[in-house]
């Protein structure tokens, strides 16, 4: 048994400059998840989240501190820390399943034969039921489906963690929700290691097993960290009027809005 | 075609109920003339109808202008008269210098084609160049800015020296011109590109060549091929005053002979010739975005 956890965030601080000012976003983050754990990242808007998970994406980099990966530091993109951004971000010129061999073929090119390839791309749109839509271009697609396209794009690298930037942040609540339902039979089929940041109370404490609440920048560190102990699968009705769902929903609603007020002119 | 599927089994559990059966009546069909060909030749003629009558009030005032005693400029009766060997057939061959305008146009457009081809090939690369590298746009943007600003036809004395024969250095002016728009309107469509691209891109560690092939070029198309719109343009029109200067065969060396030798008329007919090539040309490339922008235009 490894005695370091999976993914490690160890003392991270990052600050910007810009000339001569310097901004300081996060300061002394440190946080351990463990394999095939969901944790969630929540705070207010402007607090450091997504420059957290862009730190663990290793699309920035950190100004102190380290990220490790399996007792390895990275400090740059890879096809093991997938994003789900929360745009999409899918290549319009590209139809949906070129989209996605675009990081099968990167991915698997010396490992997988072609038609393996053309199985395993077909095997995650699958996964998010988007099969029949392979030959549309993302301009054909509602919002919901594009984010699904792009949840298939980060699957099909086969991430170590996988990091989900407000990935159901545009959509409407009810797509919001089907889609939610959709990551949670994924997490529970294929076990993945998974990071959401999100700004949603509900969906941090249906989908997660631990709940990271952020305070507010500049300067922001993690204020208290929730361990959410619902039996999975979790059905979204059921938990309505479940007491542990509503005690942690209450948690998480006090340290935003009592603790952590959001003050407009910070 | 779901639809169809439900209605049909429904209509299958009906009749436990009822004895009625439902008959679909098919139904009355237009015909291929009403609903396509109609409305396209009706569509078809309002486009049509307006510069052609146009073109012909035109004419006619420019008719009534020139047949007045005196006229400095021939009228188009006058034009039809003496150059109608050059209107009627474009590709007739009577003699070293006494070809029809067709063969001179295609001579020049071929030049225009070499040089073209060199400055869409070089233009992309080094507009890929200066929006990528923050340092050289800061160092070759500025001399960018100053050389596109010099006249087509001051390069070619500096081409003369340099290729020591006509025909290059129409090609270099050709390239000379058309280059400055496609590295412009390349660079700014590079520097464009999203940065939800470049993380995907970075995601996935897409190497230069990937990222140029894959990201790059697709996503900066319609800029670049704004670029390339403009890029054309000008180089047809600095092809016929190349021409002019450098002589040989060519639609612009034609029309200087013409003048030389006070031929009023056959200018007018080159001057249609140009046009109607120049906007031919335009018409291709803006095609050709069209379609290869398809994708990226949607969004």
């Amino acid at each position: 048994m490894p005695t370091y956890p999976y993914l490690k965030i160890d003392h991270v601080d990052k600050s910007f400059k810009r000339g001569a000012a310097t901004t300081e976003v996060l300061k002394d983050v440190t946080l351990a998840v463990e394999k095939g754990e969901y944790v969630s990242i929540i705070g207010h808007s402007g607090c450091g989240k997504s420059t957290l998970l862009n730190l663990v994406a290793g699309l920035l980099p950190v100004s102190a501190g380290c990220v490790l990966l399996e007792n390895k530091e990275v400090n740059d993109p890879g096809p093991d820390r997938a994003v789900v951004f929360q745009n999409h971000s899918l290549l319009p010129w590209l139809t949906v399943y070129a989209n996605v061999k675009i990081a099968v073929d990167k991915v698997f090119s010396s490992t997988k034969s072609k038609q393996q390839r053309h199985d395993w791309i077909m095997h995650n749109l699958d996964l998010v039921q988007m099969a029949h839509a392979k030959d549309k271009r993302p301009a054909e697609i509602s919002g919901g489906m594009k984010q699904r396209v792009g949840i298939a794009r980060a699957l099909a690298m086969e991430p170590k963690v996988l990091l989900l930037d407000e990935p159901f942040g545009a959509l409407d609540a009810l797509t919001r929700a089907h889609l939610q339902d959709s990551v949670m039979a994924i997490h529970a089929k294929l076990g993945n290691t998974v990071m959401m940041i999100t700004h949603d109370v509900d969906e941090a404490v249906l989908l997660s097993d631990r709940i990271v609440m952020m305070t507010n920048g500049p300067a922001a560190h993690i204020g208290e960290i929730l361990d959410v102990p619902l039996a999975r699968p979790r059905k979204r009705l059921a938990l309505a009027g479940d007491p542990t769902y509503v005690r942690c929903r209450q948690r998480v609603l006090e340290f935003l809005y009592e603790r952590h007020h959001y003050v407009e002119a910070a | 075609m779901n639809m169809q599927a439900v209605k049909t089994e429904s209509a299958a559990a009906i009749p436990l109920a009822t004895s009625g059966e439902v008959l679909r009546l098919p139904a009355p069909k237009a015909s291929y003339l009403q609903t396509k060909l109609l409305p396209a030749a009706k569509d078809f003629a309002a486009n049509l109808i307006p510069p052609l009558v146009m073109i012909a009030l035109i004419l006619v005032v420019w008719q009534i202008l020139c047949s007045k005693q005196g006229a400095t400029l021939p009228s188009p009766s006058k034009i039809w008269m003496e150059a109608r060997d050059l209107i009627v057939d474009p590709f007739f061959v009577a003699g070293p210098q006494d070809i029809g305008l067709g063969w001179r146009v295609l001579t020049s457009l071929q030049r225009v084609a070499i040089g073209y081809g060199f400055a869409a090939v070089i233009g992309i690369l080094l507009g890929a160049l200066v929006g990528q590298s923050v340092w050289a746009m800061r160092g070759l943007d500025p001399i960018f800015q100053i050389l596109r600003t010099i006249s087509p036809l001051a390069w070619l004395p500096i081409s003369l020296a340099a290729f020591r024969d006509s025909q290059p250095s129409a090609i270099f002016v050709i390239f000379i011109t058309a280059v400055w728009p496609i590295i412009i309107n390349t660079a700014v469509g590079i520097r464009n590109i999203p940065q939800d691209y470049r993380n995907v891109a970075a995601v996935l560690r897409l190497n230069h060549f990937e990222f140029f092939i894959k990201v790059m070029i697709p996503s900066a198309a319609p800029y670049i091929f704004t670029g390339l719109r403009i890029g054309i343009g000008l180089s047809w029109l600095a092809i016929v005053a190349a021409e002019m200067l450098t002589g040989g065969v060519g639609i612009g060396f034609f029309i200087w002979d013409a003048w030389n030798s006070s031929r009023l008329s056959d200018i007018v007919v080159a001057l249609v010739y140009i046009g109607g090539i120049g906007f031919v040309l335009d018409r291709i490339v803006a095609f050709v975005a069209t379609v290869v922008t398809r994708g990226t235009s949607a969004n």
